[in-house]
């Protein structure tokens, strides 16, 4: 599956595709360099599904090469284009001008391409500012579209969880049997007696899929929830080491962090004092079977 | 419920307030460094929760502020503006360095730092005649641009030249440490670890409370942490390896968001606060305070060891309190507890004591209780709950 990653140079893009799927930490993206011409890697998720991923280096002579020379290689057979912008860029007007010309690209070999645009280094404004200034660009970048395209705008920082968020929801555009997957997960969630359950990917802990059936009070929860196990996967891998567990009781709720599928973890949390923690894992035991049949399944279908 | 406590909300961080005599008898840590050194980073990350990236938008401290943190421990942090000389009329330098625990001296060793070592020797020399029981500590911070090489011979060379003109000028019985520091890594939470360490008079009996509990489990290392700050306040007394230590931080940090997420407000129980009084130093030896502390602590230990069960059998798990497992892939486990509203044990264990889960349950309670007491001194130590009696 192609994924175009594009925007300016020194936008963040290396960055962000270094600490999502090649368990960097934000500090260490300061020593990347500038991405010459395009580096296209294999990137594997959950397991079988396979993302061709182009990192575009972002200086004006690549990027006038790509809408130009090179554009029936670069823009055939995309399948999501990612957009990033540096939101304190100088130069608005010309950023503009090359994320149109990619659009038109896109529209004439791919138009079936999702986008996604990521207004990103958004830790440089302050909180504040933070909503206001997304609500105006959204608005801009939506109107630059001269043909009818699905996109969708986050605002990004690797600093935080933001940047979990977005990229969630582009791998999770991109999952073949997403629907059934969360069906599943509703069933599990309610005959489990859970507040929520959540499904990550293994290497990436991007959230694929969740079930809540008791309502719950932070909506970037998600988000939060894959940044800060990812940090602390990273932190075990210092040591050599894996989680391959967690549990954390507390009075007012527990929760159970462990290896679910080969290829995913689950997060269950529940509020009932009355239920054993083995019982608990017991659940997640018997309900393994049938979200591994759903993989393989997804891996012969594709 | 676990909750680290939103340090933010306690104090106004940058309240004014005037250095006067007949201000509260709270131990004072001074820090102190030229302007830029990182010394209102340095606060902001460890106290405050910010994240090390943020600090670049700190502007410039122009008035002292003090910070009470309300956490383990009860003391005043003074952020000491760079630019402030000690001659300067608006501070009495006496009121300054009259309960002043420590005295943390930031130098930035990305920078030229022979006037930083100008300034750092006379602060030392104002100060120690003030009042010699101050404990100095020399951060040498912001080491994450230095390579390791570079990093021991800038310790070496700022140890030496400190070293000789104290000696020169004839000053002598300092009491001086040096840390290297970085906001960006562990080391920053290990060095003021260090320091607070030094300030608690109960610190030998939490250790041997925490070596009690190693040699009488599987337990491999065991830390007491404050969960707010991440310093930790105790550690048996097998050597600490940075490792360890920076996974069972690491732990605080998944357990409390996690927690912070999905915990639910509960009605406060009243639990003891675990408040630590810090003894300002006193010049005179042991005050006969001290020792009666110091034969209730004996009863507390005798009892906690006494309680201490092997046999499963007898571990019956009926408190409330938070505790969390990690299990790992090479036959490691971390298990936290907490002990109260601030404090939390972080330990490293081997996987295979999970087995008898109970046990290590019923083990922890018992030394958490044992902590609660000797950190409250108020309370008596015939108030030892019945568990804990022979
Ligand atoms: N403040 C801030 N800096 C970021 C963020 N993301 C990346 N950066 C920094 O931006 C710089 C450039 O990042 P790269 O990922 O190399 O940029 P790029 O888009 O790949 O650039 P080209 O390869 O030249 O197209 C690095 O120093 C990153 O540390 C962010 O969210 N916030
Ligand atoms: N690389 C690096 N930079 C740091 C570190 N600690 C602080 N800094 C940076 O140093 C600069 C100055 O930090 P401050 O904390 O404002 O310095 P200060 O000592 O409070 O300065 P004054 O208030 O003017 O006395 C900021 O840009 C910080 O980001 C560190 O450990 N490493
Ligand atoms: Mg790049
Ligand atoms: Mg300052």
């Amino acid at each position: 599956m192609g994924v175009l990653l594009m925007g300016k140079s020194g936008s963040g893009k290396t960055s962000m595709r270094s600490i999502i799927f090649a368990n960097y930490i934000a500090r260490d993206t300061r020593r990347l360099g500038a991405t010459i011409d395009v580096e296209h890697s294999h990137v594997r998720f959950l397991g079988n599904l396979v993302l061709n991923l182009w990192d575009c280096g972002g200086q004006e002579v690549f990027m006038e090469n790509y809408i130009s020379s090179q554009r029936d290689q670069i823009f055939r057979n995309v399948e999501v284009l990612i957009y990033v912008f540096d939101v304190e860029s100088r130069d608005m007007e010309r950023d503009m001008h090359y994320f149109q010309s990619v659009l038109e690209s896109i529209g004439q070999h791919s138009p079936k391409a999702k986008i996604f645009c990521l207004v990103h280094k958004m830790d440089l404004i302050p909180d504040g500012q933070r909503g206001q200034l997304m609500l105006e660009r959204e608005a801009d970048l939506k109107r630059r579209a001269t043909t009818p395209m699905a996109m969708t705008v986050f605002g990004t920082s690797i600093w935080d969880e933001t940047l979990y968020k977005a990229w969630s929801a582009i791998v999770h555009s991109l999952i073949p049997n997403v629907r059934m997957l969360e069906s599943h997960l509703g069933v599990f969630c309610a005959e489990a007696g859970a507040d929520e359950v959540i499904l990550f990917e293994r290497t990436t802990f991007l959230v694929i899929s969740h079930a809540t059936s008791h309502a719950q009070t932070d909506p970037h929860r998600f988000e939060k929830v894959s940044n800060i196990i990812k940090q602390f996967k990273l932190s075990c891998s210092k040591s050599q080491a894996q989680f391959q567990t967690m549990e954390i009781c507390t009075p007012t709720f527990s929760a159970f962090i462990q290896g679910f599928t080969p290829n995913t973890y689950a997060m269950v949390v529940h509020s009932d004092r009355d239920i054993q923690p083995g019982i608990m894992i017991i659940n997640i035991n018997r309900a393994r079977p049938s979200f591994e049949n759903i993989e393989r399944e997804s891996a012969t279908a594709n | 419920m676990l909750v680290a406590g939103d340090p933010k909300s306690n104090v106004p961080q940058h309240a004014w307030m005037p250095l006067s005599s007949g201000q509260t008898a709270k131990p004072r840590l001074l820090v102190m460094g030229l302007r830029r050194s990182g010394k209102s980073s340095i606060l902001n990350v460890v106290f405050n929760k910010m994240s090390p990236n943020e600090t670049l938008f700190l502007e410039s401290t122009s008035i002292m502020s003090r910070n009470d943190i309300l956490s383990f421990l009860d003391f005043q942090l003074w952020d000491f503006p760079g630019n402030l000389e000690l001659g300067d009329s608006t501070v009495d330098p006496g009121l300054l360095f009259q309960q002043c625990g420590a005295l943390v001296f930031v130098i930035d060793a990305q920078d030229e730092y022979i006037g930083a070592l100008r300034r750092l020797y006379e602060v030392i020399i104002l100060a120690h005649r003030l009042n010699s029981t101050i404990t100095f500590e020399v951060f040498i911070h912001k080491i994450d641009g230095l390579s390791d090489e570079h990093k021991i011979d800038t310790q070496r060379d700022i140890y030496q030249r400190l070293h000789d003109e104290l000696a020169e000028s004839n000053v002598h019985d300092v009491h001086l440490s040096f840390h290297l520091t970085s906001i960006y890594d562990h080391s920053i939470f290990e060095a003021f670890s260090k320091v607070i360490q030094k300030l608690i008079p109960q610190l030998p009996t939490l250790e041997n409370l925490l070596n009690m509990l190693c040699s009488n489990t599987n337990v491999e290392k065991v830390f007491l942490f404050d969960t707010a700050s991440k310093i930790y306040i105790a550690t048996d007394s097998s050597p600490v390896d940075m490792q360890s230590y920076e996974l069972c931080s690491d732990m605080i940090d998944v357990v409390m968001d996690i927690s912070s997420i999905y915990a639910r407000t509960q009605h406060a129980k009243a639990t003891p606060s675990g408040y630590l009084s810090l003894q300002p130093p006193s010049t005179n030896g042991g005050s006969s305070n001290g020792r009666a502390q110091a034969s209730s602590n004996a009863a507390v230990l005798e009892a906690a060891a006494n309680g201490m069960a092997r046999d499963p059998g007898l571990a019956i798990v009926e408190d409330d309190e938070s505790h969390a497992t990690i299990r790992l892939n090479n036959g490691q486990a971390l298990y936290l507890r907490q002990v109260n509203q601030h404090l939390v044990l972080v330990s490293l264990l081997r996987d295979d004591s999970f087995e008898r889960q109970g046990l290590i349950h019923y083990n922890f309670g018992c030394i958490s209780e044992a902590l609660n007491m000797v950190l409250m001194p108020e309370s008596p130590a015939t108030a030892a709950p019945h568990q804990l009696h022979i």
